[in-house]
């Protein structure tokens, strides 16, 4: 007899979102979707709000990554009101957006993918959490909830405000950065690098090497990517050009204002997220699974899939081993986790090396603005993808129209196929164990949506 | 025995979550005393059932339900009534859950109008349905917890400061009162109140740096930012954003507050009591382009609502 599973809430992930999976007669999966439940409607709420007020807005899109929201946000009202930061205020931001980044990704590896790996995907959900981590290894986890918690002071105490951050203004920076506030920031933030190395090694050699077969197979699909480089096609999160490119590898770089060229969005009946699709392609739009069209993942994998190299010494070498081992594009799901590391060793090494620069203390941070009518596109890279805010504005610098392409909705479709995939080879003759849907959904949990 | 938690969010962006999260070390204390049954965003406690098979939405019985996020679709008002009914003491842990947040600010709009916007944008492929498969259906409204259940603490912040919610937690497992800041944003701060003589008539835009003197000048060598002519809602404001450190986390980032704990009274009206505050200090409010931005953070019980349609 046909029946129908529901995995509600899907948990460890940042969002709220259902699994509902279709047996046929036999107990084979006929069908697989991830429904995604939330919409609060930011693209009309902002409307006729003063475009220098939405980075205080916006940022509460999301919790996890607000200063990903706060810094694009900021962006794109420079874009409209024809403004420029000081160069040091745009590169506190930088500064802002690589520690979050560093702490984001100790967040999502340690408190939220790490029990499937530690505990074991098959250990009892009472158990399968970074709590069960705690009683299990206190000493690795102790450490994991101190670097995490470092890595998020670094940005409380500079900057007051980190959950929802203010820092960043039209024209720059709220305040400057002293130099006894560099010196503090630079020696914890290597603090933190030592232990990005440490976990790096840590994943490499003990982890991942238990789980070699899962991580090629779970849920892995073959799509195209979207991230961002600089001049000389290095990753960057906080600016550059976008790449986009093919399941071959094949790609082209953009200017982030011609977005809208590249991509576009489609309204599924199953999800209130839209799904993004390479418009570029001109081959439309199609989940499904034996033959997507259009689809493309963004994220860390996509990010190092994208780029040619790492800009720091440290990230580069692990790209090598990885490319040796993986291939370009990689595409197996579960190398998110990989490629999330060696984002953070790249994170930690960029955000030192900006703080080893003095320059960082110029007290010239922020340029006085004029508000106006415009257009401006903001984009910085999110932890779980690029991030697009596209605003205009009328005379008065009021907000006439938004548009929001957040990161992870750049992965609604690539998470609908590789759960689809993960329900098909792991459900058979209707045996359904907590075991089989906890793997389905790790398939979810790896683009940390 | 340890005090058994239950952790909900719904309509939320997880910065609650995560301030949680930020209590440190001090979370390892709290999790000595209290035993988490059910917290989505990092426990795989599901509300069908393990197997996914189960027929109604349960939550795992808890002495103490925290929740974050205002109501805004039927998921989120059952899982709110399942939480009051399985828990027996429920806090609403942030400006969502106590007044909606800044996710209320669309209730300024009909539903039908937030899908006629987000569904048609510049990127979106026109489609001529509104997604309904396997999806709970929007209210009218962004609710607060308190319009739909019975609440018993209000911890508002947006999100709340990390020492608050870590001594709410100890004393509720203690089996006492907790004690949260009650007074204004202004009493706890520090800046340089020099009086009305002269004060800026106009508000400005937060467009050009305040005056602060050198980087490292301490928060009480400023002038009062509403002194210096720029809207802060510090006065209608709750205190508590500074947590034990007590100073405004956003005046000490030298930027002006925008109300995120929510009135300084739960049932106060940021918006109304602030435009009062400037009419009575003679300062022109109609410089300010709008004022629908001081309720972003209270726009839940009635405060903002959809235009009316004009009579043609």
């Amino acid at each position: 007899m046909s029946r129908n599973i529901t995995v509600q809430p899907i948990t460890r992930i940042e969002g709220h979102a259902s699994i509902g999976i279709e047996l046929d007669d036999n107990g084979n999966v006929s069908d697989a979707r991830v429904n995604f439940m939330s919409l609060r409607g930011f693209e009309k709420f902002v409307e006729g709000k003063p475009a220098e007020e939405l980075p205080r807005i916006v940022s509460r899109i999301c919790g996890i990554c607000p200063w990903m929201h706060h810094l694009a946000s900021t962006k794109a009202v420079e874009g409209c009101f024809g403004a420029t930061p000081t160069p040091t205020g745009s590169r506190l931001r930088e500064l802002m957006q690589t520690l979050a980044h560093a702490e984001d990704k100790l967040l999502h590896f340690f408190f939220l993918a790490a029990p499937d790996f530690v505990m074991g995907p098959d250990a009892d959900y009472s158990i399968r959490n970074v709590i069960g981590i705690v009683k299990s290894n206190p000493e690795l986890a102790t450490q994991a909830v101190r670097m995490r918690q470092k890595a998020k002071m670094i940005l409380d105490r500079f900057t007051k405000k980190t959950i929802h951050p203010v820092a960043g203004v039209p024209g720059g920076f709220c305040k400057p950065l002293t130099e006894e506030d560099r010196v503090d920031m630079l020696a914890q933030t290597r603090e933190i690098m030592d232990f990005a190395l440490f976990t790096m090694d840590l994943a490499k050699n003990e982890i991942f090497p238990q789980y070699l077969d899962v991580i090629k197979e779970l849920g892995t699909i073959t799509t195209g990517f979207l991230g961002t480089v600089d001049k000389e096609g290095a990753l960057n999160l906080y600016d550059g050009r976008l790449r986009l490119m093919q399941p071959s590898g094949e790609f082209e770089e953009f200017d982030t204002a011609d977005y809208t060229d590249y991509l576009a969005e489609k309204v599924v009946p199953f999800s209130y997220g839209k799904f993004p699709y390479a418009r570029r392609w001109n081959e439309g739009f199609s989940l499904d699974p034996d033959n997507p069209k259009g689809i493309y993942r963004a994220n860390t994998l996509a990010r190092i899939n994208v780029a040619d190299k790492m800009a720091t010494p440290r990230a580069q070498a692990e790209l090598e081993e990885f490319r040796a081992v993986f291939g370009r594009p990689a595409q197996a799901t579960l190398l998110y986790h990989y490629a999330r590391l060696i984002e953070e060793v790249y994170a930690c090494e960029r955000a030192v090396e900006i703080l080893e620069d003095k320059e960082i203390t110029n007290p010239d941070v922020r340029a006085h603005v004029e508000p106006g009518a415009g257009r401006g596109v903001g984009c910085v890279e999110a932890p779980r993808g690029t991030l697009i805010h596209d605003y205009s504005t009328d005379e008065n610098g009021l907000i006439t129209s938004a548009n929001l392409i957040v990161g992870t909705t750049h992965n609604l479709g690539p998470i609908n196929l590789s759960v689809h995939r993960a329900a098909k080879d792991l459900i058979k003759d209707g045996v359904v164990t907590e075991g089989i849907l906890n793997r389905i959904e790790m398939a979810v949990r790896a683009y940390d949506p | 025995m340890p005090v058994k938690v239950a952790s909900e969010w719904l309509n939320s962006c997880s910065g609650c979550e995560i301030s949680v999260l930020d209590m440190g070390e001090r979370l390892l204390d709290i999790l000595a005393v209290a035993d988490f049954v059910h917290i989505p965003a990092l426990m795989d406690s599901k509300y069908f059932g393990q197997l996914g098979d189960g027929k109604h939405l349960d939550i795992p019985q808890a002495d103490v339900g925290i929740i974050s996020g205002g109501i805004r679709n039927e998921e989120h008002l059952e899982v709110a009534k399942v939480m009051r009914e399985r828990c027996g003491f429920i806090i609403a842990l942030g400006t969502c859950a106590t007044h909606g947040g800044i996710p209320s600010l669309a209730n300024s709009y009909t539903p039908e109008q937030i899908f006629e916007r987000y569904y048609h944008t510049e990127t979106t492929d026109p489609a001529d349905f509104v997604p309904n498969q396997g999806l709970p259906a929007l209210l009218e409204s962004c609710d607060a917890l308190d319009q739909h259940i019975k609440v018993d603490l209000l911890v508002p912040g947006c999100p709340p400061h990390p020492d608050h919610i870590f001594s709410a937690l100890v004393a509720l497992v203690k089996g006492e009162a907790p004690a949260l800041p009650e007074k204004s944003v202004c009493d706890a701060c520090p800046t340089k109140r020099e009086g009305k003589g002269d004060l800026a008539k106009k508000l400005k835009r937060f467009l050009e740096a305040p005056e602060y003197g050198a980087p490292d000048e301490p928060l009480d060598q400023m002038r009062c930012l509403l002194e210096q002519g720029f809207l802060c809602m510090g006065p209608v404001t709750r205190a508590g954003c500074g947590g034990d450190g007590i100073l405004p986390r956003c005046i000490s980032a030298r930027v002006p507050c925008r109300g995120c704990y929510g009135p300084v009274r739960p049932e106060g009206n940021q918006r109304l009591d602030m435009l009062n505050a400037l009419a009575s200090n003679g300062i022109d409010v109609t410089t300010l382009p709008e004022s629908a931005s001081m309720l972003r953070f209270s726009g839940a019980h009635g405060r903002l609502r959809p235009a009316r349609p004009k009579e043609s």
